[in-house]
């Protein structure tokens, strides 16, 4: 079936199998550089993806947007994560995932299930964005359970960028981009959060001396 | 220039005033003079909406009908009241040393950004614009949470960012499959996020697509609603957070979300109308009476536990959340109408009561209950201010949270008569829960040394006279924009 689709979609599609690799790669990543350095890559890809959408589909904006994700995601947000994270001194750091199998394997039967939802929709049975859909929910899902394994601020921010790749990435194949105001938008409201970010781990650090956010437990309803 | 553009623009063009001056001394005073300038704005747009009905056309990017127009209205006030409170507040919490000059021009240049972003999330008629003014309200928040910068405010500051950023991406993603659905129906990709010309097409929209978005929309702004089991991040943001900061987000950014959850429930409502045989169609309103009706009871068991007082009082907000989110599920004129009318005098009660409690925890100096006592003997408006408070927020007549949660139990005794047993047994529940706190801190006895503060009760007194008001009768003119969001809603009015 898939040599009867256009080269373009093709190239859609394997960018897309290859964007929930990287994100399967975060999951199983535990050194800080690599971590971001992996991001950096997944942000790329969905750029090349929104690239060939615009291309194939003739909507032009999206080489606008595809701009922006390479200005925000590749290089902005890896750019500043790694400066906070060496002026931190924490570029070494190993940030320990616990029972890895145990995470690929439920990331593995998230991204079926992400298959099983996108399965019912009628209108997408002719496309290729039955595919796009499905993997753009499982990257979304798949960053929700980087933000829950993991209980280092730094690893959690990139699980929540991540999560952010999947929005945009649905938002690309599924229909062609946002209206362009609203894309604005989520580009302004990315740029603040990761500034936002920024300044809260300075603030975690020096709270409690180091990143592992799992020591911010005192708020949590004790007994009495 | 229009009343709209002011509403919007003041407080957009305050937040950047203040982010410059905001350390100066007539910050504080500024801040009140502009809010309440946005409120006479908010004033001339309801008048222009009585007038005209309607404001902006089917495809336009702002659209104001009778369901946002006294949301709108209300947040501008209680915006207003909530500044005046704050102004004598931030005055001590600067002189006590706890806050430094940079983060009063945060503090107020985040209040008015904030404001910003609740108005333009009420006003658009831009489903994409929402989301953006959404997180933009978080956005504008998380700072404020962290403002002392104790290990508390940063853990729940961070809290805060993390699980609603989450929710709010959520929500996102659920916007994008509305899009999806609607752009194969809808020619002009520009209109296809337009919640004008998205209503009116609703019933030709793909039902399991709708459902789906619906699912992740319910769930992403019923975060920032803070419904059950989402609502983690809220006790912790009222509690640590400044005062007017917990009274603003608590009256205000709660509402604002349960709107746009409504907003896309009317959507998808008309979209399964269609197809009633395959497809469920009281899926979305199944599901937020679960999510209330969970809400309401949990949170009306945690109160019994708590020991600060913020936090009891941001529990009893989630309790009320649940209950509305629950009398929209429910459906029907008079659960709706119930509905609406809730959402305003809880706010308008709600905000009033933290107003109080700010006052409460300066005078005791913690806001632990335990070393909280005696209100009424050292300082009597503000003791009496939080009884009142509380008795009306409990639901007791003749105040105006006992005339919507009587005809809510009317509506689920003729819906779903089963449901009215948790119904009474969860608002026993949170009665007690309020008031097994509330009695020693207002009765006992004073501790020694404890000596009234310089308060301005009367931002207070007005909006409880205001909630008193509605229990007695609801002016005409607001029973009939109720009775047209009803309509709008419900598919039927009340009237």
């Amino acid at each position: 079936m898939l040599n009867q689709l256009p080269l373009y979609q093709q190239a859609i599609l394997t960018l897309a199998a290859m964007i929930l690799f990287s994100s399967f790669a975060l999951l199983a990543q535990n050194r800080v550089l690599a971590m971001i350095h992996v991001f950096a890559w997944q942000g790329l890809l969905v750029a090349l993806t929104t690239t060939f959408v615009a291309y194939d589909s003739g909507a032009h904006h999206l080489y606008f947007s595809a701009a922006l994700t390479v200005a925000l995601k590749v290089l902005f947000i890896p750019w500043l994560l790694h400066r906070l994270v060496r002026r931190m001194g924490i570029d070494r750091e190993m940030h320990e995932v616990g029972h890895p199998a145990m995470v690929l394997m439920t990331a593995a039967a998230l991204v079926i299930f992400c298959y099983y939802v996108a399965q019912p929709i009628h209108q997408l049975s002719t496309s290729i964005t039955r595919n796009t859909i499905a993997i753009s929910m499982a990257v979304v899902v798949l960053g929700l359970l980087m933000l829950i394994t993991r209980n280092k601020a730094v690893s959690q921010v990139i699980g929540f960028m991540s999560l952010e790749n999947g929005l945009f990435f649905a938002a690309v194949a599924a229909t062609n981009g946002m209206p362009m105001v609203v894309e604005l938008g989520i580009a302004f409201d990315v740029l603040v959060a990761a500034v936002i970010f920024g300044v809260f781990f300075f603030h975690i650090r020096d709270s409690i001396d180091s990143l592992d956010v799992a020591q911010l437990n005192q708020l949590a309803e004790h007994d009495q | 220039m229009n009343a709209l553009q002011f509403t919007l623009g003041i407080p957009l063009l305050a937040s950047m005033l203040l982010g410059l001056f905001g350390q100066r001394t007539w910050a504080k005073t500024f801040n009140v003079w502009t809010a309440a300038a946005g409120f006479a704005a908010s004033l001339w747009l309801a008048w222009g909406i009585l007038q005209n009905g309607v404001l902006g056309g089917e495809a336009t990017q702002f659209y104001v009908d009778s369901f946002n127009v006294y949301l709108i209205t209300l947040t501008a006030f209680v915006g207003a009241t909530s500044a005046l409170f704050s102004r004598p507040y931030m005055a001590r919490e600067r002189a006590s040393g706890r806050l430094s000059d940079g983060r009063m021009r945060l503090y107020h240049s985040s209040y008015q950004g904030f404001l910003f972003t609740l108005q333009l999330a009420l006003s658009t008629n831009n489903l994409g614009v929402l989301w953006v003014a959404m997180e933009g309200a978080t956005l504008a928040t998380v700072l404020l949470v962290s403002l002392y910068r104790t290990p508390g405010a940063i853990e729940a500051a961070w809290k805060y960012f993390i699980i609603c950023g989450v929710g709010i991406a959520l929500a996102l993603f659920g916007t994008v499959l509305l899009y999806f659905a609607a752009a194969r129906v809808i020619v002009d990709p520009d209109q296809a996020l337009l919640w004008s010309v998205l209503a009116r097409h609703s019933s030709e929209f793909d039902p399991v697509v709708m459902a789906i978005a619906f699912v992740f929309l319910l769930v992403g702004y019923g975060t920032k609603v803070g419904l059950v089991p989402m609502h983690t991040w809220l006790p912790d943001a009222h509690s640590e957070g400044p005062t007017p900061m917990s009274a603003v987000l608590s009256g205000l950014l709660l509402n604002v979300a349960l709107y746009a959850v409504v907003r896309v429930k009317i959507i998808t409502d008309g979209a399964l109308a269609m197809h009633p045989v395959a497809h469920n169609p009281h899926l979305p309103g199944y599901l937020m009476m679960g999510f209330g009706l969970l809400s309401f009871t949990v949170a009306g068991l945690f109160l019994h536990r708590q020991q600060d007082i913020k936090r009891l009082y941001s529990y009893s907000s989630i309790e009320h959340m649940g209950l509305i989110t629950f009398a929209f599920g429910l459906g029907g004129p008079l659960a709706t109408f119930a509905a609406l009318l809730h959402m305003t005098v809880h706010s308008l009660t709600k905000s009033a009561i933290f107003i109080t409690v700010g006052h409460a925890s300066h005078i005791a100096g913690t806001q632990l209950m335990a070393n909280i006592r005696g209100l009424i003997r050292t300082q009597p408006a503000v003791g009496w201010g939080l009884l009142i408070g509380t008795t009306a927020i409990a639901g007791f007549p003749p105040f105006g949270v006992f005339v919507s949660e009587f005809l809510l139990l009317i509506a689920t005794m003729k819906a779903q008569p089963w449901l009215t047993l948790p119904l009474l047994m969860g608002l026993a529940v949170a009665f007690a829960g309020l008031f097994r706190h509330l009695h020693p801190i207002v009765y006992g006895d004073a501790p020694e040394g404890q000596n009234p503060v310089q308060a301005n009760m009367w931002p207070v007194a007005v909006q409880l006279m205001l909630v008193l008001w509605l229990g007695l009768a609801i002016p005409a003119f607001l029973a009939r924009w109720f009775d047209q969001a009803t309509l709008l809603i419900s598919g039927e009015g009340l009237l």
